[in-house]
């Protein structure tokens, strides 16, 4: 049997003081493999803490946190930003692309740093651009495209790196409802391909499009009935 | 389960060609940026190049006009030395035997008595008979000196020979003309031994001068040997010698040749010495070098404040593609080179530009003075690097900022 691909065993955050700030209580999750969990709350009420944890750009101070059964609790910087790097694919709200590189070589930076072979990458490249349906637009560059497709090229470049969990952080929140609705129909065709995925966000309508819904207020995590 | 075996990650690699490509890319998002920083580099590393350039290719140029002739050559002549008891004018005398004691020296090349011979007013003609229809009588100037004389002025014959030692020892009648007096006496072979009369002194030509490479004055004048001069023409002493040293030891030799010819009293001679070359190219170089190298230096002082300002501005402004590298799996070393690479070889380009600015100063400054641009070799490759150097050393704390930028706080940023 293979492995849930989040173990939330008690993690917990707190910032140091004074006064200290217990931004997380001690919580514990299961993501299992193709998942589409998405996580609400108001802002303030520690959806950045639970998103930094899961992406390992942080670390609990309290209990362990397993990916794809890797326990990394006690690991070095080194392998958790290899592991992030090779496991674990980002969108974030403001998209991240760099404005004077074309689309095709913003999603090949996501293979800068994991080895993929320098011969492959192109081809991945290309593949997960015409996988989000920008195979037309691959010399572009970002400042052209609309805020929807800049957002798509921002998840193909998530994509390609093939992670075993896409976090996306308020994906929709720069976006207006129409584009909005393609993006997280994007998302349901990438949940039944199988990925696993993780959305954070304050927005009703794009909570309800996942399949668990877990909400946060105050640091304390509860899930919702499905 | 729990284990956290390496093998399941490997660490995140960051390879050369990649480091290049985004180094690169990184700098030319802002070709205008990239210009105006590199222009401090440039500018310093110009000045620097340009100083150096000048200030060798002057130096090289004076030297090598002294070497050429002045700076091999000595003349002594017996110096006014006030008057002696019975009221003359106290004059050393210079020896006859002057060459011998001269070549003997290690560093003379060639060396030879040189006296104007005082004729009283004899004309010099080359038959013996009036004509009165032509001008056959000229007033030509004698000049009498020993063997060594065309070595020391760097002579050349067009044809025959010069007089040798045994001429000189046997006072023999003959002479060396310059070929103006060749020209004027109507004198082209000497296989003959044509004659000419200095007054009423027979004298065979046994060789006609081409070319001397100093006292022009021989050119046109009747060369006979010292022993000739001194029993024929009343030649007390010789009045002066010409020394042909070789390269660096004129100051040498200056010292040594009074000694030499009048061991007794050699304040009495007095020796014509070159400015030292080497001297001079020292002075030249230290004048035009330490203006100019300080402000290189300042220049390149404020393009490395230039470079590492705009590489900080940089960094504040990538953040949030610094938090999307490290997001990547960029680790804050990679984070870290590519920075240092990218001001590197910023410096490194404002080197390379800066290296051909001044070699163009160098050679066009050369041009408009007719001088042969010099160039120390290791300069052209020295220079550049220097650029990249400080590029690297202005690079190293803003990639420090970049490397400890917090992935999350940049990713939260909205850049």
């Amino acid at each position: 049997m293979t492995p849930p691909v989040v173990l939330l065993d008690g993690v917990g955050r707190t910032f140091a003081g004074p006064p200290p700030v217990e931004a997380l209580h001690p919580a514990s999750l299961v993501i299992e493999r193709g998942d589409y969990l998405s996580i609400v709350g108001p802002s303030g009420s520690g959806k950045s803490t639970l998103l930094h944890l899961l992406g390992l750009l942080d670390r609990p101070t309290a209990g362990r946190y397993e990916l794809d059964g890797v326990d990394t609790t006690g690991m070095s910087d080194r392998h958790r930003t290899a592991l992030r790097g090779q496991r674990i694919g980002f969108v974030f709200q403001s998209f991240h692309l760099l404005g004077h590189r074309t689309v095709v070589e913003n999603v090949l930076l996501a293979m800068l740093y994991n080895r993929t072979p320098a011969k492959d990458r192109r081809d991945r490249a290309v593949a997960a651009l015409e996988r989000v349906g920008l195979g037309h637009r691959l010399e572009a560059t970002p400042t052209t495209l609309s805020g929807g497709e800049r957002q798509r090229v921002a998840i193909a470049r998530a994509l390609v790196a093939r992670p075993s969990l896409l976090l996306a952080d308020e994906p929709t929140g720069n976006l207006d409802s129409r584009t909005s609705a393609s993006v997280l129909d994007l998302f349901d065709e990438l949940h039944a391909d199988g990925l696993t995925l993780v959305v954070i966000t304050h927005d009703r309508d794009v909570s309800e499009r996942a399949r668990r819904r877990v909400r946060i207020t105050d640091g304390i995590l509860r899930e919702e009935a499905a | 389960m729990s284990g956290t075996d390496p093998a399941v990650v490997p660490p995140s690699r960051f390879s050369l060609r990649d480091l290049a490509s985004e180094s690169v890319a990184g700098l030319f998002a802002r070709p205008a940026r990239m210009v105006l920083t590199a222009l401090g580099t440039v500018l310093g590393v110009a000045a620097l190049v340009a100083t150096l350039g000048l200030a060798k290719t002057a130096g090289n140029q004076i030297v090598s006009r002294f070497d050429e002739l002045a700076a091999t050559s000595v003349a002594v002549e017996p110096a006014d030395s006030g008057f002696g008891f019975d009221g003359r004018p106290r004059l050393s005398t210079l020896p006859w035997d002057a060459e011998q004691r001269l070549t003997r020296l290690n560093g003379v090349v060639a060396a030879a008595t040189r006296s104007d011979v005082d004729t009283g007013g004899a004309l010099v003609r080359s038959v013996p008979i009036v004509d009165p229809l032509g001008l056959t009588e000229h007033q030509i100037p004698v000049v009498a000196g020993s063997p060594g004389l065309l070595a020391a002025v760097r002579g050349e014959l067009r044809t025959g020979r010069f007089f040798d030692a045994g001429h000189n020892e046997r006072g023999d009648a003959v002479a060396v003309i310059g070929p103006g007096v060749a020209a004027t006496l109507n004198i082209d072979r000497v296989d003959n031994l044509p004659a000419i009369f200095v007054g009423d002194q027979a004298i065979a030509v046994i060789g006609i001068l081409d070319d001397v490479r100093r006292d022009p004055a021989l050119l046109n004048a009747i060369i006979v040997p010292d022993g000739f001069a001194r029993g024929r023409l009343g030649l007390d002493a010789p009045a002066s010698v010409q020394i042909d040293t070789e390269v660096g030891a004129a100051r040498l030799i200056g010292e040594q040749a009074p000694l030499a010819l009048d061991p007794n009293s050699p304040e009495r001679l007095r020796a014509s010495v070159p400015p030292e070359p080497r001297a001079t190219r020292a002075g030249v170089e230290e004048d035009v070098n330490a203006l100019f190298l300080i402000l290189g230096g300042v220049s390149l002082l404020v393009g490395a404040l230039g470079i590492a300002n705009v590489t900080l501005v940089s960094v504040m402004e990538r953040r949030g593609e610094i938090g999307l590298r490290r997001a990547l799996g960029a680790t804050r070393r990679h984070v870290a080179t590519q920075f240092v690479v990218e001001s590197a070889a910023l410096g490194l380009l404002g080197g390379l530009i800066g290296t051909s600015i001044g070699i163009l100063v160098t050679v066009g400054y050369s041009a408009t003075r007719d001088w042969s641009p010099v160039l120390d070799p290791w300069l052209p490759f020295a220079a550049p690097l220097l650029g990249g150097v400080i590029g690297l050393v202005a690079g190293l704390y803003p990639s420090w900022r970049a490397a400890t930028t917090e992935p999350i706080a940049a990713l939260r940023s909205t850049a």
